[in-house]
Parts: C-alpha cells; sequence; structure tokens
C-alpha cells in the first residue's frame, strides 16, 4: 500500500516550511560518521497483494490440521466470534494507554469489568489491569512477596510449569534471589507440604499444576503462612468452574496465563498474564489498575489509579517497569467471560472433565501407556509411554494427525507426556487419539521408526 | 459524539440470573460425577459470579464502549513517544491466518516450519536495521525488552568476572529505564543534560567509572534531539569498560538511516507497536524485540530460532535450547509471535528503501507542524532541529492562570488526541507532539491552527479551557478520589457480596493496613471500599 498521505505539491510546501531542500537534509546535523550512508539491504517492499501472498505461503508451511489435545498451559479452547469481532474495533485496537481518561472510558470501564472478573476467578479483591503472560506474572508476584516480607527467597513448586520456572530464575538473578525447588510426590504428583527456608518470601505452586494435578492449596496456605510466608498460587483460570478459588482457600496472590480465556493458540502469543492479591498488598501491584471515580459533575467515570506506584512517575522506585502491558488481551477476556457466564464456565470445565476421564481410561487401555501419577486431574494428565523417547511418539503421533504434549521435563515424572482435552473434543477424537496412539507404540516398539526418522519431516 | 454522551452501566449492572450466549452441550461420553472422581478435592459451591447476560446484549456494551474510546482511527493521537501511526489493516488480515492463529506453542518444530522461518527472517531484518549481530523476539513489550537488555549486559560483565553495579540514565529518560535498571539489581545513576537539551558529555564523563556496567540512551532523546555527540558518548562510556543501551522508543525517527551498532550501541530493544505499526491495543499487547552486538549474543535468552540446511537446499527451522550462558527465559512461551508476524508483514510491505523513506516523512511532519506552532508554544530546548517529535513549553500560558493540562483538554473539545504532557521532566509544562508520518498535510494543519487558536484562547477566554473537556461522556475526573477510596472493581449496589465465588474474597486479607499509607484505614480487605 502507499503508506504516504502526502503529494508531490504537500512535500514540496511541507519543505519549504521547514526550509530544507529535500527529505534526506533534515539528517544533515547528524554527524556522516553516525549515518548509514547506503541504502538498506533489504528486499524492496511488497503490495498489500504480496503481502498477504508471503505471509500466507508462511501461514501453509504451519501445519494445524492436526486434532490437538496439547496442554502446557496452552488449551484448544472454543473462541466464539464475538471476541475477535469487538476486540478488531479500531476504537479499542487502535487507542494506547488511557492517559486521557475524558476520551478513553471506554477502554478504562473494559478494565474495571476485565479486574471484576479476574477477582471472581481467582477468589480475592483486588486485581491488576493485565501483565505479559502467565510466567511473568509468577516472577511479578515472587517479586511483591519479596518487597511484602523483606526476604529475597522463594520456594517454586517442581510441578510449577518449567518455563514459569526459568522466568523466575531469571527475573530473580539480578536480585540475588534464593530460588529453591520442592519435587512433587512420585506417586500422586501432588507437591508436598515442606518446611521452609528462614528467608522464604513465598512458595509458588500451580493450580492445577503442571501434570495436571489438582493441589491442597489449602494446606500450601497454611504451611507458607507459618513461616511468615506468602502463597502464590499459578491458577489455570476455567479450573475454578469446579474448584474453590485459591483466594477462598487462603493463597496471598494468584496469578495465571490468559490463554484459556478466548485468547486462540497463536503460537502463545500475545496472551495476557492476571495477577490479583489481597487488599492489603494494593500498593506494591505492578502495572496499570483502573478506579472508579466520578466528575465535577458527580458523573460516573473511571481513570488509572494509585499511579504513584508506576515507572513513569516513581523511577527507579517504582513497583515494576512494566508499561504497555496486554490490555486488548484483557478487553477479549472479559468478553469472552462474559459471554461464557457462571453455568457456561461450569458446563465447560465438567465437560473438559468429563472428556479427559474419557481419554484416560481409554489411552491406558493401550498397551504401553498408563498414567504418569494418579493424583486428581480436570482437563489435562499425564501420560507415560513405554518408549524410548517420548518426543519420538510425540512426532510419530502429530504424522498420525493428533497432537499431544508437551512432554515433562524434569522431576518425577520426566519423560511424560501431556495430553489435555477441551470442550471442543470428541469421543470420535479420543479414540482416533487411542487407536493413533496404539500403531506408533507398536512401531516404536518395534523399532522400525526412531528419532531422526519422525523429526525428518516438515520444512 | 451523541452516542459518546449516553451513560453504559457495567456488564455487571445488566446481569440477570440464568440469561447466557454460550452453551456446552453433553459430550457423547461417559458421564462422570466431579465429587467422585476428585476425592479429597475442594469444589466450589456456586461458579464464579460472572456476568449473565444475552450475546446481543453483549455485543451492544462492548459497541457502546468503544464509542466512548479514542483511537488512531478516530482522529488525530500525536501522542510523543508513541509513535501513534496507521495500523495497516493488512497486517491484521495476515494475523488471522489460519496457519498462525491456530498453532499450538508446543507443536513439534516439524508443525511451525512457517512460523520460525518468519521469526527467524524478522530478525534479520531487525539485525540490518540496527546494525548488530543477533535478536530476540521473546519480550513482550519495550519494558520487557529493557529489563532483558540489561539482563544482557549483566550477564557479560558477570561472565567477565566484573560485577558491576551501576546503571547511568539521562534526567530525560523514560521512566522505564531507571525502573528496569533497578529491577536487574543496578544503582541508578542519574546524568543531567545540559543547556542545549542532549546529555552532558562532560558530566557524564565524570560520573562514569570501572562500577558503570552501562548509559541507557534514547537517540533521539526524550526531548526529539539527535544526541550528536552519540560517537563521543559512546567512547566515554567504552573507556571504563561500559555498555550502550539503546531504548528504541524513538526509532521511528531514524530507522533506515542511523543504526545504533554504527553509533556504538551494544544493545537495542524496539517497540514494534511503535516503529512497525501493529497495533497499540489500548496499551499492548506490543512487541520488544532485543538486538545485540556478537559480544552479547551468547547470552541472549533461550531457546533461539535457529536454521539449518534441510539436505534438499533448503532449510529446516528450530528452537535451540542448548544456550548454556543464557540468561534464560523473558515469555512462558516464544513472546508475541502474533504481534511480531504483523511488524514483519509491515517491513515487508514497506521494504529497505519504504522505510528510510517513513522515518523522513515522520521527520518532516513533526518540523512542519513545529515550525508553525513554535512561535507561540516555544522549544523547549531550541538550539538544535527537532527530529520525529518536539517538546514545546506551556509555560508562558501560566500568565493566564492556564496549564498544560487545560490545553490538552481544550484540544479533546477540538477533535485531537492531546500530545503527551508533563515529559519529559526537565522541560516545563512540557508538550511533546509526534505527528508521525502517517497524517495528511491537511491533518496537520488543523492541529497546528487548533494549538494557536487555544493559546489565543487563553488569554481571551482562559475558563473555556479550564472547562474543557464538555463535549465527552465525562468531564474532568477526580483522580484523588479514585485513590482514596479505592474502588478497583464493582459491587453488587447496596454492598453486597456477589454471589458464588465473590463471598470468598476477603478471606485471607486481614486486616493489615496497605503498605503505603493514604488508603482510609477501615475499607474491606485492607483497602477496596465499596461503592457508596
Amino acid at each position: 500500500m502507499e503508506f504516504s498521505p502526502h503529494t508531490a505539491d504537500d512535500l514540496e510546501a511541507m519543505l519549504a516550511v521547514v526550509g530544507v531542500t529535500d527529505l534526506d537534509a533534515l539528517f544533515d546535523h547528524i554527524p556522516p560518521t553516525s549515518r548509514l550512508g547506503r541504502p538498506l539491504d533489504l528486499a524492496a517492499g511488497l503490495t498489500e497483494d504480496e503481502v498477504l501472498g508471503r505471509m500466507g505461503r508462511l501461514a501453509a508451511a504451519n501445519r494445524t490440521d492436526a486434532v490437538c489435545f496439547a496442554g502446557g498451559g496452552a488449551y484448544d479452547h472454543v473462541v466464539p466470534s464475538v471476541v475477535g469481532a469487538l476486540v478488531s474495533r479500531g476504537e479499542l485496537l487502535t487507542a494506547y494507554t488511557p492517559y486521557q481518561p475524558e476520551v478513553s472510558q471506554g477502554m478504562l470501564q473494559a478494565l474495571f469489568e476485565y479486574q471484576t472478573v479476574i477477582c471472581e476467578l481467582t477468589g480475592l479483591p483486588v486485581a491488576n489491569a493485565s501483565l505479559y503472560d502467565g510466567g511473568s506474572a509468577v516472577a511479578e508476584a515472587v517479586s511483591m512477596a519479596c518487597a511484602a516480607t523483606r526476604r529475597n527467597g522463594v520456594v517454586l513448586s517442581g510441578a510449577l510449569d518449567a518455563p514459569s520456572r526459568r522466568i523466575v530464575r531469571t527475573y530473580g538473578h539480578p536480585l540475588g534471589r534464593a530460588v529453591a525447588e520442592v519435587a512433587c510426590d512420585p506417586a500422586s504428583g501432588r507437591t508436598p507440604v515442606t518446611a521452609l527456608p528462614a528467608d522464604s518470601a513465598a512458595v509458588v505452586v500451580a493450580q492445577p499444576n503442571a501434570l495436571g494435578v489438582v493441589e491442597d492449596v489449602r494446606a500450601h496456605a497454611e504451611g507458607a503462612h507459618a513461616a511468615g510466608a506468602k502463597l502464590i498460587v499459578k491458577l489455570e483460570p476455567t479450573a475454578v468452574g469446579l474448584l474453590a478459588t485459591p483466594g477462598s482457600q487462603g493463597a496471598d496472590l494468584v496469578v495465571g496465563e490468559g490463554q484459556p480465556l478466548g485468547q486462540g493458540l497463536q503460537f502463545g502469543g500475545p496472551t495476557f498474564g492476571f495477577l490479583a492479591c489481597t487488599g492489603d498488598q494494593v500498593r506494591r501491584l505492578p502495572g496499570r489498575i483502573v478506579g472508579e471515580t466520578v466528575d465535577h459533575r458527580g458523573t460516573r467515570g473511571y481513570v488509572m489509579t494509585l499511579r504513584a506506584r508506576e515507572q513513569d512517575i516513581r523511577r527507579e522506585r517504582a513497583t515494576s517497569n512494566i508499561c504497555t502491558n496486554q490490555t486488548l488481551n484483557a478487553v477479549a477476556a472479559l468478553i469472552y467471560l462474559t459471554w461464557l457466564g457462571p453455568q457456561g464456565l461450569r458446563d465447560l470445565a465438567r465437560n473438559c472433565l468429563v472428556l479427559a476421564r474419557y481419554a484416560a481410561e481409554r489411552l491406558t487401555a493401550v498397551d504401553g501407556v498408563e498414567l504418569a501419577v494418579d493424583g486428581p486431574f480436570l482437563k489435562e494428565f499425564a501420560v507415560r509411554l513405554d518408549v524410548a523417547d517420548p518426543h519420538a511418539a510425540v512426532g510419530a503421533l502429530h504424522e498420525a494427525g493428533y497432537l499431544i504434549g508437551p512432554v515433562v521435563g524434569d522431576g518425577p515424572a520426566a519423560g511424560a507426556v501431556m495430553v489435555a482435552t477441551t470442550e471442543r473434543r470428541t469421543r470420535a477424537e479420543i479414540d482416533g487419539l487411542a487407536e493413533a496412539l496404539r500403531g506408533v507404540l507398536r512401531e516404536l516398539g518395534s523399532g522400525l521408526a526412531g528419532v531422526g526418522a519422525s523429526r525428518g519431516r516438515g520444512a | 459524539m451523541g452516542p459518546l454522551r449516553i451513560a453504559e452501566p457495567t456488564v455487571f449492572d445488566k446481569s440477570r440470573p440464568g440469561r447466557r450466549a454460550a452453551v456446552f452441550p453433553r459430550p457423547d461420553v461417559p458421564d462422570v460425577d466431579p465429587r467422585a472422581v476428585l476425592p479429597g478435592v475442594e469444589l466450589a459451591s456456586a461458579p464464579p459470579a460472572l456476568p449473565e447476560i444475552g450475546e446481543l446484549d453483549l455485543v451492544r456494551h462492548f459497541t457502546r464502549l468503544s464509542h466512548r474510546n479514542h483511537g488512531i482511527d478516530v482522529g488525530f493521537y500525536p501522542l510523543g513517544s508513541c509513535s501513534m501511526k496507521y495500523n495497516p489493516r493488512q497486517a491484521e488480515a495476515a494475523a488471522g491466518l489460519s496457519g498462525f492463529r491456530n498453532l499450538h506453542p508446543w507443536a513439534p518444530d516439524t508443525a511451525a516450519q512457517g512460523t520460525l522461518e518468519l521469526l527467524w527472517a524478522l530478525e534479520q531484518w531487525l539485525v540490518e536495521l540496527t546494525g548488530l549481530s543477533a535478536a530476540t523476539l521473546q519480550p513482550a513489550a519495550g519494558a520487557h525488552g529493557e529489563l532483558t537488555g540489561l539482563m544482557l549486559m549483566r550477564a557479560y560483565h558477570e561472565d567477565r568476572g566484573d560485577a558491576r553495579r551501576s546503571i547511568v540514565v539521562p534526567d530525560s529518560a523514560h521512566g522505564t529505564n531507571p525502573a528496569s535498571a533497578a529491577m536487574c539489581g543496578y544503582e541508578v545513576v542519574t546524568v543531567p543534560s545540559g543547556a542545549d537539551g542532549l546529555v552532558d558529555v562532560d558530566a557524564l564523563d565524570g560520573l562514569v567509572d570501572e562500577h558503570t556496567a552501562g548509559l541507557m540512551l534514547t537517540n533521539p532523546n526524550t526531548v526529539g534531539l539527535f544526541e550528536v555527540e552519540i560517537e563521543r558518548i559512546a567512547a566515554v562510556l567504552h573507556r571504563v569498560g561500559a555498555l550502550l543501551y539503546y531504548d528504541g522508543a524513538n526509532f521511528n525517527a531514524i530507522c533506515g538511516r542511523v543504526r545504533p551498532g554504527d553509533m556504538g550501541f551494544d544493545v537495542v530493544h524496539l517497540n514494534v507497536h511503535k516503529t512497525f505499526a501493529t497495533p497499540h491495543g489500548g496499551g499492548g499487547p506490543g512487541a520488544g524485540p532485543v538486538v545485540v552486538s556478537g559480544r552479547l549474543a551468547p547470552y541472549l535468552p533461550a531457546p533461539a530460532v535457529v536454521r539449518s540446511d534441510d539436505g534438499a537446499g533448503g532449510h529446516r527451522y528450530g528452537w535451540d535450547a542448548d544456550r548454556p550462558k543464557s540468561i534464560g527465559r523473558l515469555h512462558g512461551f516464544h513472546g508475541n509471535t502474533g504481534i511480531l508476524l504483523r511488524a514483519y508483514s509491515y517491513l515487508l510491505a514497506h521494504g529497505g528503501d519504504g522505510l528510510a523513506n517513513m522515518s523522513a516523512k515522520a521527520v518532516l511532519g513533526a518540523r512542519y507542524v513545529a515550525a508553525q506552532v513554535t512561535d507561540v508554544l516555544p522549544l523547549g530546548y531550541a538550539e538544535h532541529p527537532p527530529m520525529h517529535e518536539f517538546v514545546s513549553t506551556g509555560k508562558g500560558l501560566r500568565a493566564h492562570g492556564v496549564r498544560v493540562t487545560d490545553l490538552c483538554k481544550r484540544l479533546i473539545d477540538l477533535g485531537y488526541h492531546p500530545p503527551t504532557n508533563y515529559f519529559p521532566l526537565i522541560v516545563e509544562e512540557a508538550l511533546m507532539v509526534e505527528p508521525t508520518e502517517s497524517e495528511s498535510r491537511e491533518t496537520l494543519d488543523g492541529f497546528a491552527q487548533a494549538l494557536r487558536r487555544i493559546v489565543a484562547e487563553a488569554a481571551d477566554d482562559p475558563e473555556l479551557l479550564h472547562d474543557a473537556p464538555v463535549t465527552t461522556p465525562v468531564g474532568r475526573l477526580d483522580e484523588g478520589k479514585a485513590g482514596r477510596e479505592l474502588v478497583l472493581r464493582w459491587r453488587p449496589p447496596g454492598g453486597g457480596a456477589a454471589a458464588g465465588g465473590g463471598a470468598a474474597a476477603g478471606g485471607a486479607a486481614g486486616g493489615g493496613a496497605a503498605g503505603g499509607g493514604a488508603a482510609g484505614g477501615g475499607a474491606a480487605g485492607g483497602a477496596v471500599a465499596t461503592p457508596a
């Protein structure tokens, strides 16, 4: 497309007003040694048709036709059409941070409503207006707990997803934060409540955890509080269609990955992270918070509030450096949750559970497949496959039209593979997965295929 | 602005028990009782109290909210430091392709060849644009990129056994710079700007020593001026073994014409929602790729996208997690890839020439507006020509009892989103105008005339400014009340708890006073009050 609205006459007139002869002269005051002095070594521009042709070829080189039983924090839930239709409205899509509340009431009210639904999902009284993703939300919650307790250590459940554990270490390293891990029980997959090191600011568990197992949040809250530490729960948000909210069970901070809430798969981004806390921690929250107020006529309105926590006001003393967050994703989640309603969330969670139970039964009826742990699960569970390389099995199964995973990388269940059933899956698909898995295990077990063969396809 | 003025209740106010949009039929598998298959698990007595409304009212609610919001699509949005340019719909179309939209983040590499190729190619474009060596696409926003870049600098120094403790930032820097440095465990040292609005290089020289890890700099800086002594600045830092960090918020000014790597920077973050026109989304999602010189490349986040020969004359793409010196992960999946692919389509559409043209027209637009208004709204620093944005001071309006805030609110009544204001802090009553290259000459003229008109009104009829805005659904809002009374979520009228999960909310809060003080003492949950 033509990106510039300027005609030749416009350019001539504008250059004359500015007092330079041509566009290049606008850069004359920059030392020549700093200037590039040559054209960029990049391709020439393309028309829209050409761009979309190129992008279409790239999109087609991805393979998304397999039936999706993959989990690991991203799930193939239904995304109703209203979500995309509404968040693509230009007034919302092309706005920025609502610095001018009088012309940003739409976004501010939506974020206020978003904060409310996050409070409802987490069972805590305060939520911020979104973070980048679930992993960074865990890291931000750990920082809040460290600030609150004036301690600098954190104990992570080994059944917190591996990326989140890695992110906590990455964020913690420059601050000298001591990060310990507690392995889950090999039989149940649950994280045991253990004695905490003296400097522990927080314990972090996931609900359900990375093996799909429902944790005893109440026991972890009691354990953490007895040691003067906070309990941080990373919540898979659809779980509270069935489970009690972590806030009602004593969690001090509840964070999570927003992907399941109307975001679609999108290779995992953009999604958003959510963060809610008890009321006493509100001034330590990172990022934007929207509050209700009135104008001079007493009309209800919304503004960003508690701004003195934020980087543009407090600079190096801010609670976080976050500025741009994932606002539109948060609004998409609000739209999704409004579409879902309480009964929809309950039905969805229940359907996922029912399908997961059926899938577990069918898969474990296949020779060489067993549940990796025996703890209670909702929509996702870990299976152990009788193969040398579970990645090869996942690859072969994908060739057969079924996507499962991720493969558990460490801990007592290392090598197990995650299987998730959303409300979109059917009996026929589950039966098909079981049959395909039977074939894959037979093939891999007989030594006919290996890692190389299963990875040799593609491109 | 008719529809804007109609009050829109919250979605909770519209909720009626039993109303619904979503329906999920029972699946065709044997039913199970959750209580039976989840023994010992604490189940909720009722689901969370989400709104209950029909789909038409849902659509109306969010459509009406959108009517109460200004975006680039609605009108001029000269928000300095944010590059509010046109967000091309072709990028949205590309992002909507099912091959991108339906790809699971943990799909095998063989299933993700298209996206991996795209990410790899985007990294090559960013390397050429910045004059550096290698990139990571994990950071989800500019500040996330800053944190990443600083961690890379720290890893570099630590790997050399050279622990350093401070980061220098100019007094004109974006607030994210010092905040990111603090998150990265650094002490923040502020270098003053000189009388010309540029970094005082002599002062900088006196501030840096063997404890300095690096300098964070935006160039052009936040006053909109190019740091013409950048090579001397780089020499000062390099002499003590420190590194230069480039904050890419203002890259739109120089893209395709000046490269951070050529100026001596070792690490850059780019805001693709600024320079490469991905939608700002009301405050994200953005993306903040980081590009580094060769000496920082070993520390980049893992996993990284790699390309190899496929043995058949083509290439194969994959994730490489085997990066022993990596700082680790910053994102739970692979970053905001859905935003990055919009940026890539923007780059493809422009091509190399187009990008150099883009930055020149961005600079032209800013200077064109500045030339028309700086006699009444003088530049904060006039010695050097502004680049893609200019910063005026409205301190002259004070003679009429008018603040820059008043001018901004009056701009709203004339149909414009106000520029960034009261930033940078080194310019009194600052007004930071960034028109971008997207805007037509008539739009720029109209805006310049509006500014001149308002300056005249400030003298003739200051109440007009004090009362503004009057065309919006709400007037100026009581931010003090919002901060004192903290209503941060909807509550049912009458103060009762919401149904279901809401009742459990206060449980763990205790009565503890908030950490920093001004909250009303006895409010529920420590700080959160119920609306009267």
